[in-house]
Order: C-alpha cells, then structure tokens, then sequence
C-alpha cells in the first residue's frame, strides 16, 4: 500500500513543472501541454483522495476533468490555428499589439 | 444490489434547459439560414431568452435542492440567473447590428451567446464543487471562442488568445484549490465542507490553507482583481465590442456570484481571520484600476481599467462579510451591469464599415452632433462614478455603508477617493463629447435593436438610482441563505 503523501508528492511536482511551464515557455503548444499537465495533478490528487476515503466523488470529478481537458484542447488548438494563419508563428511572444 | 435513485428534480433547471433547447436548434438552423439573413437567429436566442425568463420569474421564492445536492434554487441563484438573461438579451440587442459590420455575422456567434449564458445561469446554483468547475467551465469554454470571433483581425485573436490562456491557467489553479478541499474535507458538497470547517476551523491543515490560496488566487483572474489583472485590458480592447461587454459585465457577475457561493458558504467567512489577504487585493484593484484609467487614450481600455477598479469596490462587501455587505454586492452588480452595457453600447453605435469608434477621440463633438447621445453617455458617467440619482450611486452607498457599519473605516475612505479619482477620466470624455469640434466622418450606426438596447440601460440606470427599493429587497431576500 502506497501512501497517500506520495500521490500528492507526485502531483505537486506535476502542478509545479506545469506551473513553471507556463511562466517561462513561449511556444503556444508547449503552453497547453503545461496547462494539461496542471488539470492531470489536480486529477491525481482527486483520484489518491478518493481512494484514501473510499469515496468515489473524486474519481467521478477526474472524469469530468478529462472531458473538459479535451474540449479545452480543441478551443485552444482552433485559436492557436487561426494565429498561425494570421502571423505563421505559434510563439506568444510575438502577440504585442497590444500594450499598457 | 439495486441502484440508488438520486432525487432529480427537473424543475430547478428548467429555465436552463429551455435556454439549451433554443441554442442547440439554434446551431441546427443556421446552415439553412444565408449569410445575409443571421439576424433571424439573433431574434430566436432572443426568444429563447424571453421564454427563460419567465419561466425563472415563475420559480421565484422557491428553493430546491437536487442532483445529489449538486444544484440549488433558490432566491439568490434566481436573482443571478434573471440578471444573466438580462445580460444576455442586451448583447444580443447590440450584436445584431455590429457582427454585420464586423462581417462576422455568423449563427455559431448567437449559439455561442447562449452557451455561455447556460454556464452563468448554473454558477450561482452550482453548491457542489463539480457543478461549481462544470458550469465556470462551460462559460469560459464559450467566451474564448467569442473572443476570437473576429478571425480576420490580429487584435482579436491576440486578445483571444491571451484571455484563453489566462482563463485555462487560472481554471486550473481554481482545479488543483478543489482538488485539495475535497482531499481535506473529503466531500465535494459545499454544505458539507461548510459543516466541517465549522467543526476543525479554516487553518487546521495545510491542504485547506493550500486550496485557499489557490482558489483566491483563480478568482482573482476570473474577476481581473490585482495582481491578476494584465490580461483584462488586452482581451477587452482586442475582443469584438459586445463580447468585451458579455465579458466585463456577465463573466464578471457570475464569477462574484460563484465567488459568494464558495467563500461564504463553504469557507464560513465570517469565522476566520483572512480578510487582510483580501483587504490588500481589495485596494490595490480600486486604486491601480484608477489611476491607469488615467492615461487610457482608447475607450475600451478605459472601460476595462475602470471595471477592474468597479471588482475591486464589490470586494468591499466580501470584506465585511455580513448580510448587509453581501446584498450590497448584489445592489451593485446590478447597477455595474447596466451602466457598463449602456457605456459599451455607445462604442457600438460609433463602429461603422471605416471607423472602429472606440478612441476617446472617436467621441469628439458627439454632444453637439446628437445632443440626446450627450445626455445619455452623462447618465452612464455619472452612475460609474457613483453620484445620485444613479444606479451606481445607489450600489456605492450601500457597499460603503457596509464597510463603515464593519468597522472598516479605511476601506470607505478609500473607496470614496477612487471614486473622485474617477471622476476625472469619465468626465475627460464627456468634456471631449460637448467641447471639442466634431468628427467630419463620423457616422452612427443607429439601427432599432441598438436604440432599444440603449434605452433600456439607459432608463434602468436611472430608474435604480431614483427607486432603488424593488432591487433592495429583492438583493435582501437573496443574500438570506447566507446565514
């Protein structure tokens, strides 16, 4: 039997490498495998909770998050197709029109 | 074994369902619907919307609890959701003429509409940390795309996608928050983490304090309170006009609707100690939003500054967490929705097919071309910064009266100095509208659906301010779930 501790060791690790992820990276693409990696530590803490209590609520939640996390994948990679289109970059960088 | 029936009653989401109705006829209609004629699909969410309403004004003074505890009904999630339609059908008021313009009249725009309002309906009803994610998810989902609606223009898709990236970064903040209240409280349902907090207090663990911080930290984006605030002005100005208007007044109400929801219910505010955290947010979003408002040469920036500082006045009635702070809010946000779609309303009239129309400049003489337009945009200013007989007023002084009946002296005073502050760069546009010599070119796009839309806002700002009563009680028997 696994502890608990080390799901949510496990987790925040994730959490934090996506966290970090996003400040720092500037490809679009790069971004959302960050953001995806935030939802899936949520999902991993949620799960190993669950299980600590023997409730299934939290594994019902993680369910919902992997739907909402594919539909914020295809609204993300609609937007960011619609950028490249316009500009031919997928760097953020590069979205300065707009300042101050 | 047999299976458990969850108690579902269809009833409590009837207004939403009928709304899902029209919106996913909506996207079945529009392929046989050509381009020119999209405007009947503006006309049938409006429908929609009618029908909605009044099926939520038929289910006032219940109050339900269903879906395994998942969604309430009740005055308070009554109260947004009436205002959500409200919303909802003003945008559509100033949508019709404007995506033409824009040459983005496209059915997916009014569907998009719908959806979003769907999500804001169930926000305030959400008492369960899964529908609460579900439905802020839903609205969110929505919005990003309708922030990028305008494909064709780099500003809008810059905007779009930096309100994606903040919206999606923050929900997952708000996600992992969740993730650590359920691992402390072992219950998703906010009744019952309510009860267990009332037993083991706020600061008895880590992963409480942890999904604290998380969840302050998420709102604050969703309600562009500083230091969460950067990505408001660029999605506002970048945006198509009536989205940034969806966007400042309805993602604004239901995240401050969510907001109460959680923070009061579950986290009990009033027993714990943490109101300097929000004190500082508090002041800085009322203080920063100003000043820059200052310097602000394009109107929609000006507005997104200035509903950044209106977050960070509603934040007041959060602080003092008491009955009277709450249905202040309520007041508030009501008199905020209107004056801030009635100030986005006038931008709308100014685009025409060579002219965005939304530079202070853009206003030049406007009061001398149209001296009704004058008097109007005079009624806006005056209720954004908050003096009598306006709806804006009405809100403040509550909102004030609140803090001062708290013991928050500070809070009121300086609130009451942001609100002078104000003063100054609304008033700048109303100087240029009657001073300066008009634009050659200008050219307003009056079409019936804008003069409606601008009718109704502007005679509800007014109206609230000088018979405020109706809104009072109703904000009142509201906040009574709050106990």
């Amino acid at each position: 039997m696994i502890p608990l501790s080390y799901y949510v060791t496990v987790s925040t690790m994730m959490f934090v490498i996506g966290l970090v992820g996003i400040l720092i990276r500037k490809n679009f693409l790069i971004i959302l495998f960050s953001i995806e990696l935030m939802l899936n530590a949520a999902n991993i803490n949620l799960v190993a909770f669950s299980h600590h209590f023997g409730e299934v609520d939290g594994q019902v939640i993680s369910l919902f998050i992997i739907t909402v996390a594919a539909a914020e994948a295809a609204v993300g990679l609609a937007i960011i197709i619609v950028l490249f289109r316009r500009k031919a970059t997928t760097n953020v960088d590069e979205l300065n029109l707009m300042k101050w | 074994m047999t299976p458990i029936m969850p108690d579902i009653q269809l009833i409590a989401i009837f207004p939403e369902s009928i709304l899902a109705i029209f919106a996913c006829a909506l996207f079945v209609m529009d392929p046989f619907i050509a381009r020119d004629k999209k405007e009947q699909l503006g006309y049938f969410s409006l429908a929609g919307l009618c029908v909605s309403g009044v099926s939520t004004l038929f289910l006032w003074g219940k109050s339900i609890s269903t879906f395994s505890g998942m969604i309430a009904l009740d005055n308070y999630a009554l109260f947004f959701k009436t205002l959500f339609l409200m919303i909802s059908a003003l945008i559509i008021l100033m949508s019709i003429r404007y995506i033409k313009i824009e040459r983005i009249n496209l059915g997916e725009y009014y569907g998009l509409i719908l959806f979003a309002t769907i999500g804001m309906m169930f926000m305030p009803s959400a008492t369960d940390l899964l529908s609460f994610y579900l439905s802020l998810e839903l609205m969110s989902m929505s919005l990003y795309v309708l922030a990028a609606f305008m494909r064709k223009d780099p500003k809008s898709i810059e905007g779009g996608i930096k309100y994606f990236l903040t919206g999606v970064f923050s929900s997952g903040l708000i996600l992992y928050g969740v993730a650590f209240l359920f691992g402390a409280t072992g219950t998703t349902n906010l009744g019952e983490i309510a009860a267990f907090l009332q037993e083991n207090g706020v600061t008895s663990s880590l992963s409480l304090i942890m999904a604290f911080v998380l969840l302050i930290t998420g709102f604050g984006f969703k309600i562009s309170a500083v230091p969460f605030h950067m990505w408001a002005p660029d999605v506002y100005e970048g945006s198509p006009t009536p989205v940034t208007a969806f966007l400042s007044a309805g993602s604004k109400a239901a995240a401050f609707s969510v907001m109460l929801r959680v923070f009061i219910n579950a986290f009990a505010l009033s027993s714990g100690n943490w109101w300097p955290v929000l004190w500082v947010i508090a002041v800085l979003t009322m203080t920063l939003g100003n000043l820059v408002a200052l310097v602000q040469t394009n109107m929609k920036r000006l507005l997104a500054y200035s509903s950044i500082a209106h977050a960070g006045y509603l934040m007041i009635g959060l602080i003092t967490a008491s009955q009277i702070g709450y249905a202040a809010i309520l007041i508030y946000l009501v008199g905020y929705v209107f004056m801030t779609l009635g100030a986005f309303t006038l931008i709308i009239l100014l685009c025409s097919a060579n002219m965005k129309g939304d530079q202070i400049s853009d206003f030049k003489g406007l009061a001398r071309t149209n001296p009704m337009l004058g008097l109007v945009f005079i009624i806006f200013a005056l209720s954004l910064i908050g003096i009598p007989p306006s709806a804006g007023f009405v809100g403040k002084l509550y909102l004030f009266n609140s803090a001062i009946q708290g013991g928050f002296y500070w809070l009121a005073i300086i609130g009451i100095l942001n609100s002078v502050v104000s003063l100054y760069y609304y008033f700048r546009v109303v100087q240029v509208m009657y001073m300066d010599e008009p634009n050659a070119g200008t050219v307003l796009s009056f079409s019936p659906t804008l003069k409606v839309a601008l009718g109704i806002t502007a005679f509800l700002t007014l109206f609230l301010g000088l018979y405020p009563e109706p809104i009072i009680k109703a904000a009142i028997d509201s906040v009574q779930i709050f106990l």
